[in-house]
């Protein structure tokens, strides 16, 4: 890349050097939408530059342009301060530019390195040159410290380690400019850190990050700047060491806001509604492990991903198997009973994955929010559907839940993450359930919803009903869980109670303890 | 003048009108206008009451068969052996009809009776392993009816050995076949009845609503209780009472059970139904669109052979209209995306 002939081109300023990327007044118009209006941002060499911002502001939009998977409607980005046009991924591949999207690139029925080479296969004399795909992976795997074989299938693999696995195909051309869209979310502890020192090389080495994250502890450890959108529009850019949480909500809702978590004022727990007893999986992801929930109570559920603690509520739920143990709802032995009767019977458990386990992406609001109460009141009269009441009670809950735009007609693919996560939330009210299991709620939701979701998650607590939280997200576990306990391959490691729910607490207990 | 103005602004006009009719209705309408114009200017007969009641009559058999594959559509899979069923519901109800029939001359009816429950029940044990297949063991409806299509289709011919199976009662035939009540052929009765009552199952039931829901995405379905593995299995089997009464329908029709009829059923009621706007991804129809999409297909044979087209040719005038309803649907979606609403 040539450097010298950039300062001809205005614009920049005049006397540090050019960005290593930048865009000037950038818009995005999608029919009837404009995605983006008039966006400035620049990358430095060797920053990481954070983009910030609620669902819908225009984040994935933006870095989309940036990859060249999609094309500005008015606009220009200079690299380096020339104008360049980016009219493919694999252009701005050309240029250095490679993005690791939430969504995946990656074909499940490969392998690791057929996957990390794709498009790009090394041949010699017209055949693709094996040996050398295999002993390139190799050399990215190793320098990344990924423990990844190259010759494992992609769908073996765990979203974690497809995750690097996609990150790792960043890094098989030079790069200068790293695009990661919340790379993190999916990552156990360990591996984030792992991805921290990673970026750090990076930008000593003077590549440009761009970096999309919802978490303030993320933004702390690694951001130099954050770049703030509203609204599709460009808001300020702010220096990463000294923006507060406050300033950074503020800048992102264009409100004041307070601390995100609500007071936990909540009565003595009630009776025991749910206990599990020695409960083990055929597949050992949950060993031996108890615990027990009472009405009116928040029970965190610690631990990395993979530790057991999605697990074994989907299996109290019925939704994966027992091999041995017992579950006890309110008393009756529940062992082993499938979704259909745990929801008659008032328990509810509401996955992580709201795309894909979640929600009827095409099918309207109402009818994803009546989904598991259809066959009771107001819903229908047990044979026959009443879509008067239904209209009725989904508009109510739409309007408590502040479903924006409300209208419960639209195809649920059309709204925002965090209002997807709302309709799937809304289900929660559509019955009364004495237990209700919330798999990593915030997931891909943004800072404003996220403080609405803790919200309704405690005043549900607050009507009588026993809540557990799943969460990967230690704040959340810190400030909205009265009871919390902490898995560590499968089996329950501690139970931490009100008053020892602290961050070292909770963090020593996620990894095995050498006992005495 | 006025023209330009209105076409060259995206807000509003005609352009904007269409593009949301389209949106909300799909292809169809528009397809429907077309053949209706087409066809009047190529034929006088076309547009006149006797012929459209024909139209009717032709096409109830294709209705009652797309009133089942879009059952099979809805939950995201598809059903091949339509056609098998509707040979092989032929032959086995004109076997027992005609074997009761001439054994018992006088029990018309109880002939009849026999023969038409035999007759569904064979086509209902079709969709019985396509819907054990399909449910429980998870083998992916394509392999499943096709599969299936082929051993039906050879039960079919082992039974007759490929002979018209002939010695029904005259009046199965005058009264399915031929009949009329006001006017309206007697077919049109039956096809009438099923519409209304798959209507009331599909939109005024929670169970209807639980076929969108598995086709919409089926481990949420799971997880909101809903027996999805049940509701797949009895998809196949509704699919496969559809076909079979039909085939019965048709039998009337033809005064004989044939192994060789209901050849074209699985393409022409997936054409049918996408053509209607049901998604070959699941989970998105409307049954009142497959009826009239089951009807336009007959509107356009019909129309074919007054306008004098080969048979031949018609054939690829089907295939052609099926891919163009698919393209259709791909734009849609991406108008979808755009209007929201």
């Amino acid at each position: 890349m040539s450097t010298s002939q950039a300062a001809v081109q205005g614009g920049g300023a005049p006397s540090s050097p050019s960005p290593l990327l930048q865009t000037i007044a950038v818009t995005k118009d999608y029919p009837g939408v404009k995605a983006l209006d008039g966006v400035h941002f620049d990358l430095r060499a060797g920053e990481v530059h954070v983009l910030f911002g609620e669902n819908g502001a225009g984040k994935s939009t933006l870095i989309s342009i940036l990859a060249g998977a999609s094309q500005p409607s008015a606009g220009r980005i200079l690299i380096d301060g020339e104008p360049v046009t980016l009219a493919s991924v694999h252009d701005a591949r050309a240029y250095g530019i490679s993005a690791v999207f939430q969504e995946f690139s990656l074909i499940p029925q490969m392998t690791v390195e057929e996957n990390l080479f794709l498009g790009a296969e090394p041949t010699r004399g017209g055949f693709t040159d094996r040996a050398r795909i295999r002993r390139e992976s190799l050399k990215i795997l190793g320098e990344l410290g990924f423990a990844l074989k190259p010759e494992q299938r992609v769908d073996h693999l765990t979203r974690a380690e497809q995750q690097m696995v996609e990150i790792a195909k960043a890094f098989r051309s030079d790069l200068s400019v790293l695009i990661l869209d919340e790379p993190t979310a999916s990552l156990t502890n360990h591996e984030t850190d792992r991805l921290f020192e990673l970026i750090g090389q990076l930008t000593g080495r003077g590549v440009g990050i761009v970096y999309i994250t919802h978490r303030m502890a993320e933004i702390q450890r690694i951001g130099d700047r954050i770049t703030v959108l509203r609204d599709g529009r460009y808001i300020d850019t702010v220096d990463a060491k000294t923006a507060s949480e406050d300033d950074l909500v503020r800048l992102m809702t264009g409100r004041v806001v307070g601390g995100i978590f609500p007071p936990i004022d909540l009565a003595a727990p009630g009776d025991t509604v749910l206990e599990v007893r020695d409960l083990t999986t055929p597949d050992e992801a949950v060993v031996q492990a108890s615990m027990h929930v009472r009405a009116g109570e928040i029970v965190g559920m610690a631990g990395l991903v993979g530790s057991g603690k999605s697990e074994l509520m989907q299996a109290c739920f019925g939704a994966g198997p027992i091999a041995s143990g017992k579950v006890m709802l309110r008393g009756r032995d529940i062992t082993g009973q499938g979704p259909r009767r745990n929801i008659r019977e008032g328990f509810l458990y509401l996955p992580a994955d709201r795309r894909s386990e979640g929600l009827m992406m095409m099918r309207s609001v109402r009818e994803n929010v009546a989904l598991a109460s259809l066959g009771i009141p107001p819903f229908s009269n047990g044979l026959v559907l009443d879509r008067a009441g239904e209209t009725q009670r989904v508009t109510a809950l739409a309007e408590r839940l502040n479903l924006s735009p409300p209208r419960i007609e639209r195809a649920v693919d059309h709204f925002s993450g965090g209002n997807q996560q709302k309709v799937m939330l809304a289900r929660s009210l559509t019955r009364n359930y004495d237990l209700i299991v919330f798999d990593e709620p915030t997931v891909g939701v943004d800072v404003g919803t996220r403080a609405s979701i803790y919200e309704f998650i405690v005043g549900l607590a607050r009507s009588g009903v026993g809540i557990v939280l799943i969460s990967s997200d230690l704040p959340e576990i810190l400030h909205l869980t009265t009871r919390a306990y902490v898995f560590y391959r499968g089996g329950v490691q501690a139970e931490l109670r009100a008053g020892e729910l602290t961050e070292e607490n909770v963090l020593a207990h996620f990894f095995e303890r050498e006992a005495a | 003048m006025a023209k330009g103005t209105a076409t060259a602004r995206p807000s509003g006009g005609a352009g904007d009108a269409a593009k949301r009719l389209f949106v909300k209705l799909g292809i169809l309408p528009f397809l429907l206008v077309i053949a209706v114009v087409v066809f009047t200017l190529m034929s006088d007969n076309f547009l006149t009451p006797r012929n459209l009641m024909n139209v009717l009559r032709q096409s109830v058999y294709l209705m009652i068969v797309s009133l089942g594959q879009m059952m099979a559509l809805l939950t995201g899979g598809f059903d091949l052996s339509v056609g098998t069923i509707v040979a092989l519901s032929s032959v086995v109800g004109a076997m027992a009809m005609a074997a009761v029939f001439a054994a018992a001359p006088d029990a018309v009816w109880l002939a009849i009776a026999v023969g038409c429950l035999a007759g569904i029940a064979a086509g209902v044990a079709i969709g019985v392993v396509n819907g054990i297949g399909v449910a429980f063991f998870n083998v992916s409806p394509f392999m499943m009816s096709l599969g299936m299509a082929s051993v039906g289709f050879g039960i079919a011919l082992y039974l007759t050995g490929g002979v018209p199976v002939y010695g029904m009662p005259q009046a199965f035939g005058d009264i399915f076949g031929f009949g009329m009540l006001f006017g309206v052929p007697a077919p049109v009765y039956v096809a009438a009845l099923l519409v209304v009552a798959l209507y009331a199952f599909l939109y005024r039931t929670p169970q209807g609503r639980y076929f969108y829901a598995v086709g919409g995405n089926l481990k949420a379905a799971a997880l909101s209780g809903i027996n999805a593995t049940g509701t797949l299995f009895f998809t196949y089997v509704f699919c496969a009472f559809f076909a079979a009464v039909a085939g019965m329908l048709l039998t009337a029709r033809l005064d004989t059970g044939e192994a060789n009829i209901g050849a074209s059923m699985p393409l022409e009621s997936i054409a049918a139904c996408v053509i209607a706007g049901v998604s070959l991804r699941g989970g998105v129809g409307r049954l009142e669109n497959v009826v009239l999409g089951a009807l336009f297909i007959g509107l356009v044979q019909n129309g074919m052979n007054l306008a004098r087209i080969e048979s031949y040719l018609q054939t690829v005038v089907l295939g052609a209209l099926l891919i163009l309803a698919v393209i259709a649907d791909q734009i849609r979606l991406r108008y979808v995306a755009s209007l929201k609403d």
